[in-house]
């Protein structure tokens, strides 16, 4: 599985990195960065709570 | 009168448009109104009448609300046609900042400021604001009871927060607290509630200037330098310092004593976050607590700007749309018997923050100050109990933001 996150849609709300912190972290402006693309299985729920909670529909997790 | 055995009281008749708010007159202070409920059930978007006899749509439940608020199509310009007007007769002046914006000019601006809001810059206060929660709590403590938690507590602690972040002195409270509270006020007049953002806006502006001048380390600083730099009008940045000083005021501090109301009528909930050191299970609690009450109850407004198709209607562009974020937390298909307050329960779905581009961009400090205001009164006031009567607790109805006007409490 492969996060996706598209950076210019994100409205730096910061749930993604209280879902999944080793997976997200934010910039100085507050916009998440992507920290591992490809996580580990057991960063996968937090990586899906982030997918659902995010806002601004900005990040996706998809099947390679 | 018409003969009502022929055709039924008018609330009845299937074609008749309810009003909008409607009266609270539930049994239970933190229940959204019955009539709000059953406009849920009966499905997803209704009309609803406003006090000026326009006529809205209001959406009550959870997956409409989310996907209209998420929607490019559904704007929150004040100005755009069907913008649906606040729940009573005020006219806003001006508008506040970059919240009654859309995108590309909503996202320039609120980028500007989002920074100090990050997850990991908030976490960095956390001592902070346990520090000021533990000297509040102490000073509680030394004094005799009871005392009213908003005054004493609820409120200190967002303001001495965000006069901190922004660099507003704090020794300045009483006169922008006092005027906020007009601004909020449904009941004060649109001259009223003018003149009250005209003092504090005033007083910003003025802050602003010395801030352009001799810039510090903090948020007014950061504003000031954007005006340095040509991205910002003063007029501009005059309007975003007032729209962070008041958000964060009557928001949080509702939620301390509101939350705090609800746990002392929920005393096996109370009893839960009292006896915990799990850091998870107050964080949960604060997600519940946000889910459950409905501080934002008035609804988040917006104006369609082309048809869009959604829960078996078609809104028409130049129509306004009111997403009542209280009753869309407790919708059951989301959140299982969602009027039981359960602090174990995954809440994070709420959309107590509001939802799409504007969900709001202080949450990382709210959630971060309600987990240590929730993670520490009750352990260090075991006793903790209400002073008067629930029946005798004054509920803001009065207000954009809803809570108690005051709460006794006493240990
Ligand atoms: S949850 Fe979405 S909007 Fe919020 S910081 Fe993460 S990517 Fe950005």
């Amino acid at each position: 599985m492969k996060v996706e996150l598209e950076a210019d849609k994100c409205v730096a709300s910061g749930q993604c990195v209280l879902a999944a912190m080793d997976v997200f972290d934010q910039d100085d402006e507050g916009i998440a960065v992507l920290l591992d693309e490809q996580p580990a299985d057991e960063h996968l729920d937090g990586v899906r709570e982030a997918v659902a909670i995010c806002p601004a529909a900005a990040i996706r997790l998809v099947d390679q | 009168m018409a003969d009502t055995t022929l055709t039924g009281p008018a609330h009845e008749a299937p074609d008749a448009v309810p009003e909008f708010p409607m009266p609270r007159e539930s049994r239970c202070p933190f229940d959204p109104p019955p009539a709000l409920k059953e406009l849920q059930e009966q499905g997803p978007l209704t009309k609803v009448r406003l006090w000026d006899g326009s006529e809205p749509w209001l959406v009550t439940r959870y997956a409409e609300q989310r996907a209209l608020l998420g929607d490019g199509r559904v704007s929150a310009d004040t100005d755009q046609p069907g913008y649906p007007t606040k729940a009573s007769p005020e006219a806003g002046e001006g508008k506040l900042s970059f919240i009654m914006m859309d995108d590309p000019e909503h996202a320039r601006l609120r980028r500007m400021v989002t920074g100090p809001f990050a997850v990991k810059k908030v976490e960095a206060l956390r001592p902070a604001v346990q520090r000021i929660v533990d000297g509040l709590i102490d000073d509680m403590l030394a004094g005799p009871g009871p005392v009213d938690l908003v005054d004493v507590f609820a409120l200190p602690i967002p303001s001495l927060v965000i006069c901190e972040l922004l660099g507003v002195p704090y020794e300045e409270h009483d006169f922008f607290q006092e005027h906020t509270k007009t601004m909020v006020r449904t009941t004060a007049t649109p001259e009223e509630r003018g003149a009250a953002s005209r003092e504090v806006a005033g007083y910003l502006a003025g802050l602003l200037g010395k801030r352009v001048a001799e810039p510090r380390d903090d948020l007014l600083s950061g504003i000031a330098a954007r005006v340095t730099a040509g991205e910002l009008t003063h007029q501009q940045a005059t309007e975003m310092a007032l729209l962070l000083l008041i958000a964060g005021h009557e928001t949080t501090a509702n939620m301390i004593a509101l939350g705090t109301l609800a746990l002392l009528q929920y005393p096996d909930q109370l009893a839960l976050l009292r006896e915990t050191d799990d850091p998870k299970l107050v964080a949960s609690a604060v997600e519940e607590l946000l889910r459950y009450l409905h501080i934002t109850h008035l609804g988040r407004r917006r104006a369609v700007t082309e048809d869009i198709e959604i829960g078996g209607q078609v809104i028409k562009a130049g129509e306004g749309v009111i997403m009542v974020n209280e009753i869309g937390n407790r919708d059951p298909e989301v959140f299982a018997d969602p009027d039981r307050l359960d602090i174990t329960r995954d809440a994070r779905r709420h959309v107590a923050f509001g939802f799409g581009v504007h969900q709001c961009l202080g949450q990382p400090l709210a959630r971060m100050e309600l987990q240590v205001v929730y993670g520490t009164l009750y352990k260090r006031i075991p006793t903790l109990k209400l002073a008067c009567a629930l029946e005798d607790v004054r509920f803001k109805t009065d207000a954009f933001i809803y809570g108690v006007h005051e709460l006794p409490v006493s240990w």
